[in-house]
């Protein structure tokens, strides 16, 4: 559902990608990551989505899960534009943080990429981008309108 | 009105250094630990418990016991980032209570400001980091832009009204000469302040130092032998406030729960405080903070904090007589410690002349560890003066 976007993605290019740790409650959705796909992991008891994943269900106890393909589509429920930073990121501001809600219900940590920093509001349509290979995903401004296929 | 109290702060000492790059975290300990013993009338002997963070020296209560000499009975190494200490008055309050000890000393100290250029201390991943550390949250500052941006966006907070926070701080600094910072800003000045993650400003921001303190936690027997007048410690409650499974809500914060309950347990309500140390690590934590333990409704903080509110002596609610975090000190990037110390001054009624809050009586305590932005901690005390 979700195409990669080639070698390069403007505005996620400078950003550092750290490995992850080695976890089999996550890794399917590392793996979906790197094949472009953004998977929730969903109770199959109580169908909580849980977030972030980890193998059961915080809100019922259950360790019966499965992975189902997320939207890929949110809205920005808050942001910042980092513009001094620190460590490895310092030379990427100004940059977004922000936290996305996605369609599926929680909101999760990531950055909005493809537009000017100072265009990103709270309430902004996004959708979710990624790199080939990378071990990451990040927002963009929604173009296409209407449920995907 | 004399209130019941089962256990008193006897003791306290806040490090009167702001950076300290000529002594060991663990030297620090000592001094404040001897510094708040001095104050209460005690000494190491009579100490049979022994509280600090799990972030200290070695293996925490057991390198840390042994260096200063201490046999404890009773130990804890609560570690909620900058709140833990008034879990540890909290947790001593209930072992001296149940007579499990008389004498609990606490001590935090670190030395952020000389370390600040050094590599970060060691710390084990969460198993939410690989969720969390992928988007340049590279500081604390970003994390907390993040609720800064969301409150302002549900109830029109303004910059402007979190710099009145600010303003407070450093109008109470000036007459701290231990303070980092000790000059009175301005509205203005906050907002001219350069921009680093919107929408928080430099001067929304608290500093960085070494430092440390401690503070000695007493039964009222012990108490009544001792010089200084008590501090009594009339309610305290802990409470976390986590993502809930992606169910981020940014506008509330742990004191929602820790306020009430230790309002309870004290039997008294917001209206009766007299002084609030309030943790302050940014304008924001704050704001939240006011409206979560219910001095005024939530949303209305911006406009609470307006027209001196926060201003001692005789504002609505004086808070962090001391500067605070954003202008005196925030050891270790922990503020809780100062909080608690400053609070037993103003109940002490030895606070500086110009900030003594008259026939102060009830104080609070509130403290936020962690980050607000994805997980903190909140612990909230409700102290007494002597004859309160």
């Amino acid at each position: 559902m979700t195409e990669l976007s080639g070698d390069t993605l403007p505005g996620a290019d400078a950003f550092p990608v750290p490995d992850v740790a080695d976890d089999p409650a996550t890794r399917p959705f590392w793996e979906g990551i790197k094949a472009g796909r953004l998977l929730l992991e969903r109770c199959l008891r109580c169908q909580a989505v849980i977030w972030y994943p980890r193998g059961f269900c915080p809100r019922c106890g259950s360790a019966a899960t499965e992975w189902t393909e997320a939207s890929g589509r949110g809205t920005v429920y808050t942001y910042t534009v980092a513009r001094r930073s620190f460590g490895e990121w310092a030379a990427a501001v100004p940059y977004v943080i922000a936290y996305v809600e996605l369609a599926e219900g929680p909101r999760v940590l990531s950055n909005v990429v493809g537009v000017a920093p100072d265009e990103v509001s709270t309430g902004m349509e996004v959708e979710v981008v990624m790199k080939a290979g990378g071990g990451a995903y990040w927002f963009r401004p929604a173009v296409s309108g209407g449920a995907r296929p | 009105m004399s209130r019941p109290a089962a256990a008193v702060i006897a003791g306290v000492y806040e490090h009167p250094r702001r950076e300290i790059p000529d002594r060991t975290v663990a030297q620090i300990h000592a001094e404040v630990a001897l510094g708040a013993l001095a104050d209460a009338g005690l000494s190491l002997a009579d100490v049979d418990a022994y509280f600090c963070d799990s972030a200290d020296p070695g293996l925490n209560s057991l390198s840390m016991s042994e260096y200063l000499g201490i046999t404890y009975r009773y130990t804890d190494n609560t570690d909620t980032g900058g709140s833990s200490y008034l879990s540890h008055v909290n947790h001593a309050m209930r072992a001296v209570a149940a007579g499990r000890c008389r004498v609990a000393l606490v001590t935090m100290a670190g030395r952020a400001r000389s370390e600040r250029r050094g590599p970060p201390a060691g710390r084990r991943n969460g198993p939410e980091a690989d969720f969390e550390n992928r988007w340049g949250i590279a500081a604390t500052l970003h994390n907390y832009a993040l609720v800064a941006m969301r409150h302002m966006h549900e109830f029109g907070t303004t910059s402007a009204q979190l710099a009145e926070i600010k303003v407070a701080a450093s109008q109470h600094a000036q007459h701290n000469p231990h303070a980092l910072l000790r000059t009175p800003v301005t509205v203005q000045d906050v907002l001219d302040s350069p921009m680093l993650s919107d929408p928080l400003h430099r001067l929304d921001c608290c500093v960085i130092t070494d430092g440390g303190g401690a503070v000695v936690v007493v039964s009222p027997d012990v108490a009544r032998s001792l010089a200084q007048p008590a501090v009594k410690v009339l309610g305290a409650a802990e409470a976390p406030k986590h993502a809930g499974n992606g169910a981020v809500d940014l506008t509330c914060t742990g004191a929602a729960w820790s306020g009430p309950a230790a309002f309870d347990e004290a039997r008294v309500r917001p209206a009766d405080i007299d002084y609030a140390s309030i943790y302050d690590s940014f304008t924001i934590s704050v704001l939240l903070a006011l409206e979560d333990l219910g001095f005024c409704a939530k949303g209305k903080g911006g406009q609470f904090v307006s027209d001196g509110a926060l201003l001692a002596p005789h504002g609505r609610l004086p808070f962090n007589t001391d500067g605070g975090g954003l202008c005196n000190n925030h050891p270790s990037n922990r503020g809780g410690m100062p909080k608690i110390i400053e609070a037993v001054r103003q109940l002490r009624g030895q606070a500086h002349p110009a900030v003594q809050v008259p026939d102060c009586a009830l104080a609070l305590v509130q403290g936020t560890g962690g980050r607000l932005g994805t997980r903190s901690g909140s612990a909230t005390l409700i102290l007494g003066a002597a004859d309160a």
